[in-house]
């Protein structure tokens, strides 16, 4: 695949190791792996198998102990905080939790004039910066008119996710890294947010990352799928062969602990 | 028949807000269930699914209210009961219950088995902890949790094991009726999967005689449940058995629900998900007429005139709209085919 496309993200030997001596923790184990443009990737793996770290050491927000990030095909260097910010234009995620990811004094007006001022249109008229932000509000279904002079938290779970996309539509970032985007919220805005997501890629051309515990939606949304079993991917491939023919065992389980509807669920397996 | 546990006529409960305003989020709700049956509430975030579950337990305290109906446990009416006394003999005992934030609500400072003591002592202030100890060790153990949980504070556990644990502090009393509100919403599939058959084994272990369980992810319910009720905006909008309402949905919104199902199943991907477009009415001043008709695919100009009843159909089938059975189910065929060649053409 990597042949046709061009590599956007890449890691080699990724390794983070949390405390020393007899607690010493391998929450990232040597991972490798290569992300195409425009592509969506979903990280699939039960809690605690390392999946929001390897998205931290992929942001910038920890150092790697070992290993190595390439981002389009050069050594990423983060090592201060101009080229961090410079780096984090390229790449930008949505976080579990709406809530918590909001600053609670601000309202949505500033929330999105921010990112206008981060794409470098601090001097554009202010016609003009109304009309952007709400392209970006009707790109999620909102509406501006209503949400000018309102915060965050007055909106549910679902809009706060969406106000969420609203941004990444504005900052138009390389890679979009989703952790969990859905695990808040309920069943019926999940698809909504899930279709969100294609769209980003199937308009802007973005490539988006997709964090998840949930096999069923990473099967729904993405092209390529990685499993994650104690920090080491151990099954990888083309979303229909990995979900419709598993052959880790791991990944097995992972599918049968979902819940369907045409098959039998059988809980025993426990 | 098997006899009923627990039946609910007609209850209307409300909130009233520091503004004076009513809010009623249980409106004329009734419900009935058997013995070792189970019952799934869906319906989506603020459709009055936990405010049902608070108003079963009979127990209510500001900003919510009681306002009408008749909840009955066993045969016996607990509506109009003195708070004391039903915090004394129907909670923990008849009725029980799991909340929503199972997780966060362990007291970080005590150990597990001073909350097991606290429930107990609460019914019976006689008994010594020795005796507490060795009826919570084997409670768990039949439940198949380790004895060693008992001595060891909540930051020690992990999600699944802290779920798991309020669970059989709950049904540790045995109680007639559990109420599970969302208990694993929290949680990766994998716990999930233990909790839910844990809640299995406890009806056939005999701690508890029937469950209901609310939540919004249908797949869940469809695996778990006897009969599902779905709701919208404090009203039952369809009642029936899991296959009929999640493979057959005959309400346009349970209809809209079964569009947004995402299973690991082949086919998935070439289906379209389809969400409801729109939110919620505000319950403050509900629309007069059909609640969801400003939502509805199929509205019809009588729909925001006309306040339509439940309507009943054979069996324990039941659903609240003007149409009848067979135009609804016309306007279903009508819309796959216009969909189908829709795709046809593009």
């Amino acid at each position: 695949m990597s042949d046709e496309k061009n590599s956007c993200l890449k890691a080699s030997g990724l390794t983070k190791v949390f405390g020393l001596g007899r607690m010493k923790c391998v929450a990232v184990d040597h991972v490798d792996f290569d992300l195409c443009e425009t592509e969506i990737v979903s990280i699939v793996g039960e809690s605690g198998s390392g999946k929001t770290t390897l998205a931290k050491l992929l942001l910038g927000l920890i150092n790697p102990t070992e290993g190595e990030v390439y981002f389009q095909g050069k050594k990423r260097d983060i090592s201060t905080q101009k080229k961090k910010k410079e780096y984090w234009k390229n790449i930008q995620a949505i976080f579990q939790d709406p809530y918590c990811s909001y600053n609670i004094f601000n309202k949505i007006d500033t929330v999105l004039l921010d990112c206008i001022y981060m794409r470098g249109g601090r001097n554009l008229p202010h016609a003009k910066k109304v009309e952007l932000m709400a392209e970006a509000c009707s790109f999620v279904n909102l509406k501006f008119e209503e949400l000018t002079n309102k915060y965050p938290f007055e909106l549910s779970g679902g809009q706060m996710q969406r106000l969420m996309i609203a941004r990444i539509f504005l900052l138009k970032p390389k890679i979009l890294l989703a952790d969990e985007p859905t695990s808040m919220i309920d069943a019926c805005s999940r698809a909504t947010i899930l279709d969100m997501l294609m769209q980003l890629r199937n308009e802007i051309g973005m490539t988006v990352i997709f964090i998840t515990h949930d096999i069923g939606l990473a099967y729904y949304v993405s092209d390529t799928v990685y499993i994650m079993e104690h920090g080491k991917f151990v099954e990888s491939g083309c979303a229909d062969d990995v979900i419709l023919h598993p052959k880790a065992a791991y990944t097995r389980r992972l599918i049968s602990d979902v819940p369907k509807i045409h098959e039998e669920w059988d809980l025993s397996t426990v | 028949m098997s006899n009923v546990i627990l039946e609910v006529k007609d209850l209307t409960t409300k909130y009233i807000t520091r503004f004076h305003e009513n809010i009623y989020a249980v409106d004329h709700v009734s419900l009935k269930v058997e013995e070792g049956k189970s019952l799934g509430i869906a319906g989506e975030s603020g459709c009055g699914k936990s405010t049902l579950a608070l108003s079963l337990m009979g127990y209510y305290f500001a900003p919510l209210h009681y306002t009408s109906g008749e909840i009955i446990i066993d045969g016996r009416k607990i509506t109009g009961m003195d708070p004391d006394d039903i915090r004394k003999s129907i909670l923990g005992t008849e009725i029980s219950y799991i909340p929503q934030g199972a997780m966060n609500s362990l007291n970080p400072t005590q150990k597990v088995i001073h909350f097991i003591e606290d429930v107990i002592q609460a019914h019976d202030p006689y008994k010594t902890k020795k005796d507490i100890y060795e009826f919570a060790r084997e409670g768990f153990e039949t439940l198949g949790l380790p004895a060693e949980v008992l001595q060891k504070y909540p930051v020690e556990l992990s999600g699944g094991m802290k779920q798991r644990t309020v669970i059989a502090t709950s049904v540790i009393l045995f109680p007639k009726v559990l109420i599970a509100d969302e208990p694993s919403s929290a949680l990766d599939v994998t716990s999930q999967k233990m909790v839910i058959k844990m809640l299995k084994n406890l009806m056939e272990d005999g701690f508890i005689k029937s469950l209901i369980f609310i939540t919004h992810e249908l797949p869940l319910l469809y695996n778990v449940t006897d009969d599902i009720m779905v709701m919208y905006a404090g009203q039952i909008v369809e009642k029936g058995t899991a296959k009929e309402a999640v493979l057959d949905p005959l309400h346009p919104y349970a209809k809209g629900l079964m569009g947004s199902i995402i299973v690991p199943e082949s086919g998935l991907r070439d289906v379209k998900l389809s969400a409801i477009p729109g939110v919620p009415p505000n319950l403050k001043n509900p629309p007069f007429g059909c609640r969801f008709a400003e939502r509805c695919k199929y509205v019809l100009p009588e729909c925001t005139a006309i306040s339509p009843g439940l309507r009943e159909i054979d069996g324990d089938r039941a659903y609240r709209c003007i149409l009848p059975e067979k135009e609804l189910r016309e306007a279903y065929t009508k819309e796959v085919f216009i969909r189908e060649a829709c795709q046809n053409v593009g």
